[in-house]
């Protein structure tokens, strides 16, 4: 392909909104990719702390197009099953921008890391991520989401999705439907009696005398 | 900006200053408030109240970072410890190649509102080292002179426990302790192969109510949040509170005490310091200061205290203040537990903290380092929080999912389901060892560095010696022994060596730290007396960890306790015939 041709493409399709946001900062462009941090209980936090994460809510990082691209790569690595809602369901994107800003480490290998996605999806389809169709998205995705079978020219694409699907795992987890699907059943006012009766029977446990006596019991 | 500084004394003249108000501070608010003295409590940092600023019960969609830690809380976004590692324009230095991590919170209740509840007393022997290995010092007190706090404490505060009869584990008046979890029983079952004892640990978390004060234990497990309920020993709610509703205590938030001020004889008189709110200077005065501000921060706060009698630094003829800084040693390991794939879901929190522990069962005259280490335990199902699901590829290729064989990596509904099937299969245990109190291991007066209020910061000189070395080595043949015998498969912490120092951590990074005011009977040897009275200065009182001369294998919170509660009695004493 081309190579100035795809940095053409590319350039229309992300980068030009990118220099836009950053030029400006105080104008109205600024609305893209904005994520409204919900209302939250502020009783637990000191005063530093308000501060930092107002100014952190106020920041935008990514743009409307790399947003785009992280729905929908956040919806390859977690897609609505039979069980729970997909990652974009959980709002995952959302989590992914805060994130990033929060850890400034994370900004360059993402950023980078969605334009190498560009990049291949460019070379090989002439199209950035977002324009290709889904079968040639998982071409790309199967290449970079094994890490012990990918080619040695994809290491880069393999270091990116990592870095992607832990913080779309993390983001999916620890949201409302991914606490519910992975079964964390804590969090409440509770009476803890020892392992269930079954469990211990599964595990061919048993509680000693001593135990039963000196512990605290329920019932 | 025009405005002239200037030093604003308090009017009213207190029986008693205190700075500090975690576990040292507290009790000693505590104790003094009760026998009716007027008590002046000097924080550093905001008022902290757990019934109204605790994180408790918060899920983790709740913090915009899902729990992941900050600089303002480096435990974790919902952890009830404001400030830890680093305080934004209070820096700390290090003599050069050394190494020290300095924990310090700045609220109410101090390191207490978020710590592990361990509570073990010290054992007689714990007070009594040189006489057994040569190395330290012995106290100047021993068992017997403790027990009896340690008994008071007990009962005030709430520990619960079983008394197994151990010679240098104490009995104690224990609460009934939480049944194991299943991966505790598993961890019983493999020390029993071994001749590790595991026992029901013992925390200061209460399973039943012991007072209209206070509720009962929930089984949230997030103690480290601090409890809304009151349930667990934080200072805040169990000693500072109490001691506000006599009416006798004074609590002066965000005040960051500058120096000790002293007479021309030599004696305190009251403490200086800033309000971090509007930035002035203040004068408090007290017939006595008691110091609680932590190991560090209490030599800090002496070694800048420097007047015609004490030009070494208050009471510091002796020369020990910041020297014998040791904290507790620690090295850890963890893995997986393949046979609890797949496990059934049910509640699993109890308490914050471990059901079990190890205490130390060798002896060391028999090993190749002088002091023994307790283990802790973890494991199971943890409430989802940042960093949860990370680095699947290297957990999903390795065992077969449901009996299926995958690649290891991937992503979509296949990905859920491993996510699923590991989860809760999780172990881990850290050693919590004693550490030798050198005075080659010090804190001194940084000469050339201010913090943002212009008082002098402490520059750290600690390094491990190969006495913590050669232990830290010995937990991790423990632990790989222990992880074999359970089935379990090391993921984390078995490829340490004499590199590494075999995965020790850096002084101070346990946050036990102690002995830098350290008592005795010689005062050429020891800046505190038995009653943790100043030698130099009778009406000066150490009551944090400073005191200690040495840590015992024992988490030193429980300790500081019967300590300052028996400086405290003390000093009501002292007062009441006029001593002081």
């Amino acid at each position: 392909m081309d190579r100035r041709k795809s940095i053409k493409a590319l350039i229309i399709g992300t980068a030009s909104t990118g220099v836009l946001i950053e030029a400006c900062k105080t104008g109205e462009e600024k609305a893209v990719a904005t994520t409204t941090a919900p209302v939250t209980d502020e009783s637990d936090r000191m005063e530093e702390e308000k501060v930092f994460n107002k100014k952190l809510n106020d920041d935008t990082f990514f743009t409307a197009e790399e947003m785009a691209t992280i729905g929908i790569l956040a919806d390859i690595i977690i897609p609505k099953d039979e069980i729970s809602g997909s990652a974009t369901d959980a709002k995952v994107p959302d989590f992914i921008e805060f994130i990033v800003k929060d850890m400034p480490y994370h900004q360059t290998p993402m950023r980078g890391g969605l334009r190498w996605l560009d990049m291949q999806s460019l070379t090989r389809f002439e199209k950035p991520f977002t324009g290709i169709n889904e079968k040639q998205r998982l071409e790309i995705i199967d290449a970079i989401a094994y890490p012990n079978k990918a080619k040695p020219a994809m290491k880069q694409g393999v270091a990116f999705f990592t870095l992607m699907r832990n913080l779309v795992a993390t983001g999916f987890y620890t949201s409302e439907i991914g606490v519910k699907d992975i079964g964390y059943m804590g969090n409440v006012p509770n009476q803890w009696n020892g392992v269930p009766t079954d469990v211990l029977q599964q595990y061919g446990l048993a509680y000693t005398e001593k135990e039963l006596k000196e512990c605290m019991s329920y019932s | 900006m025009g405005r002239t500084l200037q030093i604003k004394k308090q009017p009213k003249k207190y029986d008693a200053v205190i700075v500090g108000s975690g576990a040292g501070g507290g009790m000693a608010a505590y104790v003094l408030a009760k026998a009716g003295l007027k008590v002046c409590l000097l924080e550093a940092g905001p008022d902290y109240d757990p019934a109204k600023h605790s994180s408790q019960l918060k899920n983790p969609w709740e913090s915009p970072r899902r729990g992941a830690s900050t600089k303002f809380r480096p435990f974790g976004d919902f952890d009830a410890c404001y400030w830890g590692w680093e305080i934004d324009g209070e820096p700390y230095t290090h003599a050069e190649g050394t190494k020290w991590e300095w924990w310090r919170a700045r609220m109410i209740g101090g390191r207490t509102n978020h710590w592990g509840r361990i509570s073990l007393r010290f054992g007689p022997k714990d007070f009594k080292r040189k006489s057994i290995d040569g190395l330290g010092d012995d106290w100047p007190i021993g068992y017997e002179d403790i027990k009896p706090y340690y008994d008071k404490i007990d009962e005030l505060i709430g520990v619960f426990g079983t008394n197994e009869g151990l010679e240098n584990d104490p009995d104690g008046i224990f609460l009934p302790p939480p049944k194991p979890r299943l991966h505790e029983m598993f961890i019983k079952k493999a020390g029993a192969g071994m001749n590790v004892p595991v026992i029901p640990s013992r925390l200061s978390i209460l399973t039943k109510q012991i007072n209209k004060e206070r509720g009962a234990c929930f089984y949230c497990n997030q103690c480290g949040r601090a409890c809304k309920s009151y349930a667990d020993f934080s200072s805040s709610s169990v000693l500072i509170k109490p001691a506000a509703a006599t009416g006798n205590l004074d609590i002066v938030t965000n005040a960051m005490a500058r120096e000790v001020l002293t007479s021309k004889d030599g004696l305190a008189t009251g403490v200086s310091y800033v309000n971090k709110t509007d930035m002035q200077e203040y004068q408090v005065e007290g017939r006595v200061v008691v110091l609680a501000a932590s190991a560090c921060e209490s030599a800090r706060l002496m070694l800048n205290s420097v007047s015609i009698r004490h030009p070494n630094g208050l009471a510091n003829s002796s020369n020990v203040v910041g020297k014998y800084l040791h904290d507790s040693t620690g090295a850890a390991m963890g893995g997986v537990l393949p046979h609890l794939f797949g496990r059934k879901r049910y509640n699993e929190d109890g308490v914050g903290g471990m059901h079990v522990y190890t205490p130390w069962w060798l002896d060391n005259k028999k090993l190749d380092f002088p002091r023994g280490y307790h283990i802790e335990y973890w494991g199971g199902f943890d409430q989802p929080s940042y960093g949860f699901g990370f680095d699947i590829q290297s957990q999903n290729g390795k065992y077969p999912i449901n009996g299926k064989t995958k690649e290891a990596g991937g992503y979509g509904a296949s990905l859920k389901e491993d996510y699923r099937y590991l989860y809760g299969s999780r172990i881990g245990m850290a050693g919590r060892g004693e550490g030798i109190a050198l005075a080659t291991n010090f804190c001194e007066i940084d000469p050339s560095v201010v913090d943002k209020y212009g008082i002098p910061v402490l520059r750290f000189n600690t390094k491990n010696s190969d006495y913590e070395i050669k232990q830290a080595k010995h937990m991790k043949e423990t632990f790989r022994e222990m992880m074999h015998n359970m089935g379990a498969v090391i993921t984390w912490g078995d490829t340490d060596t004499a590199e590494n120092d075999y995965g020790l951590a850096n002084p101070g990074n346990i946050i036990h730290e102690a002995g830098t005011v350290r008592m005795g009977n010689d005062s050429k040897k020891s800046a505190l007396n038995k009653w943790s009275q100043a030698h130099d200065c009778k009406n000066l009182f150490c009551v944090d960890g400073g005191q200690f001369v040495s840590q015992a294998d024992k988490n030193i919170t429980w300790t500081i306790l019967a300590l300052s509660m028996r400086a405290s009695e003390y000093i009501v004493d002292q007062l009441k015939k006029r001593n002081l």
